[in-house]
């Protein structure tokens, strides 16, 4: 199905089960510890082994060479196979760093052997027991010193100008400059990556733990030098990715070669002190933010340039993205440039782009409300705008923006906030509150699904989409209950095989309304099917519910469409060119009150709202999951998380979840979330749009800017940790 | 039969998983040479009472409780979340009282009785905690969940058993349920998926409390 | 981890005879360190003593009034007890400020006071680390050092002691009471039972091979206001960046150690004589001779902001 023209009026709209309160399919099964993730799989008949990883000790260099000999001999071991001994492998498509193969060490903690055993203590033993020489090289891991060599990057869009930034700039009334920074930061989910490899002649299974079944097929594929089709992919349960399994990882590749080395399954996972330094970081950022006005508070220029860094051939964070976008002003530009470092691989993690991007952003604009004398809501209001502010021909699909903000301002008691900072004390405790918007652009990814009826009546979806949390099975499943007229628990949703339909993957926001407009399209087959089968011409003429097909007074169950052979459809959602034509995106408002202790300067988070328009709410009940999860990543991220980067040898020193500090339960108060009715007809047949990421973008921010109204004090470099509050802070006695 | 479609993945994949792996002959782990070991023994014998059923391996004493748990007696609903005891997502419980299992061995719990996430309830036959985490979407991937659901009902019966916590504001009152209590008891166990508010709503619903 | 043969000890003296003969071998008690370190290979026994089974999980008061603690007393229940919470409120609060309910249920009174530090490098076996493997050197001191200690370090080390409840006890002048491997025994002053670093970070405690903590003894209670305030970025289950153990008494006398910044909890008896005078003087004499780094030089405010506090809070 192609959509290429604003969705009317769709069996979607009727509402009994999309966008319905329902739980999730999966919560039996995941509360009681019976979902199976990739480590996990077991079959009685089959003898695994283990694999255990070892890494490089330096940044960058080369191997000398290694002695395995030890390890060979140790007690259990099976296989050695070493990055030197395999040679140069080819890197798959998506990867910046090798996974695996050759030489050349690129990063700390690159994988450079896996030692088979027969048992897990064994394999772990014998790895400790490789021995390597290396030929290091100097490496450069400091941003800030290396700011001024960053070069353009060749890809994407670096540079993007709309009227005259400099003159407007200088003439403006009120003018703002200023600089932040944010840091390298770990995706840290919570299951470890981890697979499966078992190879049958020439053919290879994995059972693993990923985002994109079809992206690690290719790349895996292309990776041990096999055909595609011979490659399996198995993820149906994924304990977390945050973007760090998009893209095919180590623990995959070195199961395959391991277990085409032993001749035996094998199983490994990647240590989780080896993981940070192993896989991807959402990559550190400096930038700088002007923004020229009017006295009356309308922006005449505005200007965000970026400068991250990454290995050779790698990519920048595009932290200047939503600054294209989310505010008025004729006169802008922002620039993305890229320096290059030899620290491990930058790449996406939840909301690349616009996480950091509004972290800086929404300060600057907090900063910028106060210079002018205005209230922070009422500064953004001012600039909103409904069309793309660089090429004001193309609107905007749906935006409510100004919703947004003033719904949560006065859900929240945004008018209690106290406008002199540093005014407001409660105990120990200075008290403040921050405000900022939310903004993330919503991406049209190709999905496709598999639909079948059986004569049970029981409606079967299959499509390689994953639910990393997200409630993929959950939507899926109402999608397809919603297009077919049955209840939810007449529908079975497998997912994450790529022997199913190539579906969007789960990434980017995008998973939740591309995959459900994937089996929408499939479904609307279906019904045609039925239609056919029952003896009518059209669908149009029939109503799918209460698990029959009605044609005025005529009532037939719907299972009698199906005979001995289920009735099959199979199709997939494309998109036209509505987003090009239309800018769509996803808007909301944090709002967040801190305490701020006054001698430690501790920062508690005391009360957070969300308040999001981002299309049809597929079902609030994991969509809400989704915010005040992202919510909380963001509080990290305000708080606490950055992968600190050892200048001299080229690591991050904070490698496991003792040292890098993502938010615990005391951390996080009761989170408030509201979402806005609405729907947008442009992003699919579904008229739902992202809210993964959105929940995420300015909520560091806006716990950035309650600090400052709590203290007076601004920190432009996150973490806000109390080492950078704490010389500013009143005196105590 | 809500979970109808994923229970059936699950069963069918788990024969894809025999067929694709039939090329392989399976000899005995525990067998293999030890040249390079010191002379006293370094496995031993071990029982231990897991769910109400008593369990016997010979373990390498390196074994944690942990991949006894899960790569000798299957039981994979404990989860490996980081292995160094920094997660909370391996909690089990020992003699009743929640304990992470990747910080103690095996061989050290010889006749101690352990309830992990299985023994709480099935599907179809949920736990009350396990019900109220669906319920309230106390879980988003579902890789911490069986640590916080184990921590949870271990945690209320400290409560109940009136052990105090670093928010408890008088040492020498009762120790109450309160979402302050839970969150600060609950904190052993990281969600990166963020469900925090959720659980705490869950279990202070189990706790008989009004959300 | 590397291979280790396992027994299940009877009895301590047969526990300190066994640890003092076999080369390689350690106790272990509740695991939560010492598995930790040895899945790193920081920890290497070849043979691992098991001492849960000795009896020595008792809390009995002693006949000048105090109480002995075995030295197997788990976290959670030294925390629990009716008569720690009551007369020594401040070794409650600062149990109850490490670590989480699951660590606090395994880990144990003695392998509290003996954890190992948490500095990164140390932690990381591709680092140097004068404490892991001797004249490797230090790579905290120009990498990153902001939790690490900022007193009592030196050129070889900085790591910082990563105990609360080492540093409550301390404050209460408890006696760590052992058993050798002769069976002889002997009583430590908790203050004498941790070693600067100076040359040899590696040597932490003045334990022999083969000594067992059998009980820590608490003098009886000494009365005064008990505040523990620990300070961390998280807001739990995080090592502190400071923490200060006080007592004080009505009239502004007390006591005061403190986490979080050096080699083993840290007390000046002659600095808190200043008590009365406020938390500047105090300050100023406790931390008279730090060697903070760029990136820990914090720690020097935040121990006085955060007594200041405590004082406060003591005066109500």
């Amino acid at each position: 199905m192609r959509f290429d023209t604003p969705a009317t009026t769709n069996p979607i709209d009727q509402g009994k089960v999309v966008g319905q309160r329902i739980h999730r399919i999966d919560g039996p099964l995941k509360t009681t510890g019976r979902a199976v993730y990739a480590y996990e799989w077991h079959d009685p008949n089959t003898h695994y082994v283990y694999g255990y990883v070892v890494g490089s000790a330096i940044a960058k260099g080369r191997i000398g060479s290694m002695d395995v000999s030890a390890a060979k001999r140790a007690p259990g071991v099976l296989a050695v196979v070493t990055s030197d001994g395999i040679g140069d492998l080819k890197k798959g498509k998506y990867n910046t760093a090798k996974l695996f193969g050759g030489t050349e060490i690129q990063h700390y903690h690159q994988a450079i052997a896996v030692v088979v055993a027969e048992t897990f203590e064994e394999a772990r033993a014998a790895a400790a027991l490789v021995k390597v020489d290396y030929a290091e090289e100097k490496g450069v891991f400091d941003l800030e010193a290396t700011k001024d060599t960053a070069v353009k990057p060749k890809d994407g869009e670096p540079d993007s100008a709309a009227g005259d930034f400099d003159a407007a700039f200088e003439t403006a009334a009120v003018k703002f400059d200023q600089t932040y920074t944010t840091p390298d930061q770990s995706h840290a989910m919570m299951e470890p990556h981890a697979s499966i490899a078992a190879w049958n002649g020439d053919e290879l299974t994995v059972w693993t733990s990923s985002q994109m079944i079809d992206w690690w097929r290719s790349d895996l594929a292309t990776t041990v030098g096999i055909d595609k089709e011979k490659v399996q992919i198995m993820s149906p349960f994924i304990g977390g990715g945050f973007g760090c399994k998009l893209f095919l990882r180590a623990d995959a590749v070195l199961a395959a070669l391991a277990a085409r080395e032993a001749r035996r399954p094998v199983k490994v996972a990647l240590p989780r002190p080896f993981l940070m330094n192993n896989t991807t970081h959402r990559p550190a950022t400096i930038q700088r933010i002007r923004i020229g006005a009017e006295r009356d508070g309308r922006i005449t220029a505005i200007a965000h340039e970026s400068w991250s860094g990454d290995l050779p051939g790698g990519g920048p964070e595009v932290a200047v993205q939503q600054t294209r976008l989310l505010y008025a002003g004729a006169n802008r530009m922002t620039a993305t440039r890229l320096a290059t470092l030899d620290l491990p691989e930058g790449n996406a993690m939840r909301a690349p782009g616009e996480a950091p991007g509004m972290m800086a952003l929404e300060i600057a604009i907090d900063e910028m409300a106060e210079r002018l004398g205005l209230d922070p809501v009422d500064f953004r209001i001012i600039n909103d705008t409904q069309v793309d502010p660089e090429n004001p021909e193309r609107p905007f699909s749906h935006r409510d923006l100004v919703g947004c903000l003033r719904t949560g301002a006065e859900r929240f008691g945004w008018q209690d906030r106290t406008k002199q900072t540093a005014t407001r004390r409660e105990g120990s405790w200075l008290v403040g509150m921050g405000v900022a918007s939310a903004f993330r652009n919503n991406l049209l990814v190709p999905s496709g699904a598999r639909v079948r009826l059986d004569r049970e009546g029981i409606v079967t979806v299959e499509t390689d989409m994953t639910d990393i949390g997200t409630g993929s099975y959950t939507i899926i499943a109402q999608t397809a209950a919603e297009m077919l007229g049955v209840p939810v628990d007449k529908v079975a949703v497998s997912l994450g095989d790529s022997r199913f339909p190539v579906s969007s993957g789960s990434g980017g926001q995008f998973g939740g309304n591309c995959s459900t407009a994937g089996v929408y399209a499939a479904c609307v087959k279906l019904r045609e099917a039925v239609a056919q089968k029952l003896g009518f011409n059209s669908p149009d003429e029939l109503t799918f519910a209460g698990g029959e097909v009605r044609v005025g007074d005529r009532r037939m169950p719907l299972a009698q469409a199906a005979g001995d052979e289920p009735l099959v459809a199979e199709d997939r959602i494309e998109f036209g060119k509505l987003g090009e034509t239309h800018q769509q995106s996803t808007f909301g408002a944090h709002f967040v009150e801190v305490g701020v202790d006054v001698a430690t300067g501790e920062t508690r988070i005391r009360r957070m709202l969300a308040v999001c328009g981002a299309g049809r709410i597929l079902n609030p009940i994991t969509a809400r999951s989704q915010v005040i999860g992202a919510m909380t990543m963001g509080v990290g991220g305000a708080l606490s998380e950055e992968l600190v980067v050892d200048k001299e040898r080229g690591f991050f020193v904070n490698h496991d979840l003792a040292g890098y500090e993502v938010p615990v339960h005391a951390d996080i108060p009761h989170q408030e979330v509201i979402f806005l009715d609405e729907t947008d007809p442009m992003s699919s047949p579904m008229k739902a749009k992202g809210i993964a990421e959105l929940g995420l973008c300015g909520v560091a921010a806006a716990v950035a800017n309650a600090i400052y109204n709590a203290t007076g004090i601004r920190v432009r470099e996150y973490p806000i940790t109390l080492d950078k509050l704490i010389n500013e802070l009143p005196e105590v006695s | 039969m809500q979970s109808l479609g994923v229970l059936e993945i699950s069963r069918r994949d788990l024969l894809v998983a025999s067929a694709a792996t039939v090329t392989v002959a399976s000899t005995a782990s525990l067998s293999h040479s030890q040249t390079n070991a010191p002379a006293a023994p370094q496995s031993t014998k071990t029982s231990f009472t897991v769910n109400g059923e008593r369990r016997e391996l010979q373990l390498d004493n390196r074994t944690t409780l942990l991949d006894a748990l899960r790569e000798h007696l299957h039981l994979t609903g404990t989860k490996k979340g980081c292995d160094h005891g920094q997660c909370g997502a391996c909690t089990v419980l020992v003699e009743g009282r929640r304990v992470n299992a990747c910080l103690t061995l095996a061989v050290m719990h010889e006749g101690e009785s352990i309830t992990t996430i299985e023994g709480l309830g099935q599907p179809g036959n949920l736990h009350p905690m396990q019900a109220a985490f669906v319920e309230h979407d106390g879980f988003q991937c579902g890789y911490c969940t069986p640590g916080q659901i184990c921590s949870s009902v271990a945690m209320l019966e400290e409560i109940k058993a009136n052990t105090p916590s670093h928010v408890t504001g008088d040492l020498l009152a009762r120790a109450e349920v309160t979402p302050a209590e839970i969150r600060e008891r609950m904190s052993g166990n990281i969600c990166r998926c963020g469900a925090y508010s959720n659980i705490v709503d869950a279990i202070t619903e189990v706790a008989g409390r009004k959300v | 981890m590397r291979a280790f043969s396992y027994e299940r000890a009877s009895t301590i003296e047969a526990a300190a005879k066994a640890a003092a003969g076999t080369d390689g071998a350690k106790f272990i008690a509740g695991g939560t360190n010492l598995l930790d370190l040895m899945k790193l290979e920081i920890e290497t026994p070849t043979h691992l003593i098991d001492v849960n089974r000795l009896g020595l999980d008792r809390i009995e008061p002693t006949p000048d009034g105090g109480l002995r603690i075995g030295a197997l007393v788990r976290n959670t229940d030294l925390a629990a007890d009716g008569r720690i919470r009551r007369d020594y409120a401040l070794l409650a609060r600062a149990l109850l400020a490490g670590a989480s309910g699951q660590l606090r249920n395994r880990a144990t009174t003695a392998g509290n006071l003996l954890q190992r530090t948490r500095c990164p490098y140390f932690y990381d076996t591709n680092q140097p680390c004068n404490k892991r493997q001797p004249g490797s050197g230090c790579a905290a001191l120009g990498g990153f050092s902001r939790q690490l200690a900022v007193v009592g370090v030196s050129d070889a080390c900085i790591a910082n002691h990563p105990s609360d409840m080492a540093v409550a006890m301390r404050a209460l002048d408890a006696i760590v009471e052992t058993v050798r491997s002769d069976g002889t025994t002997r009583s430590i002053p908790i203050a004498d039972l941790h070693r600067l670093p100076g040359d040899t970070p590696h040597i932490e405690h003045v334990l022999e091979r083969g000594e067992l903590i059998t009980a820590v003894v608490l003098p009886k209670p000494v009365g005064g206001k008990h505040i523990y305030r620990k300070v961390r970025d998280r807001a739990s289950y995080a090592f502190a960046l400071v923490s200060i153990a006080a007592v004080v008494m009505q009239d502004g006398t007390g006591r005061v150690a403190a986490g979080g910044i050096a080699p083993k909890p840290w007390r000046d008896e002659a600095a808190e004589r200043g008590l009365p005078n406020g938390a500047k003087a105090v300050t100023a004499k406790l931390l008279a001779n730090a060697h903070p780094t760029e990136q820990n030089a914090f720690k020097l405010a935040l121990v006085e902001r955060t007594l200041s506090a405590v004082l406060a809070e003591a005066r109500g």
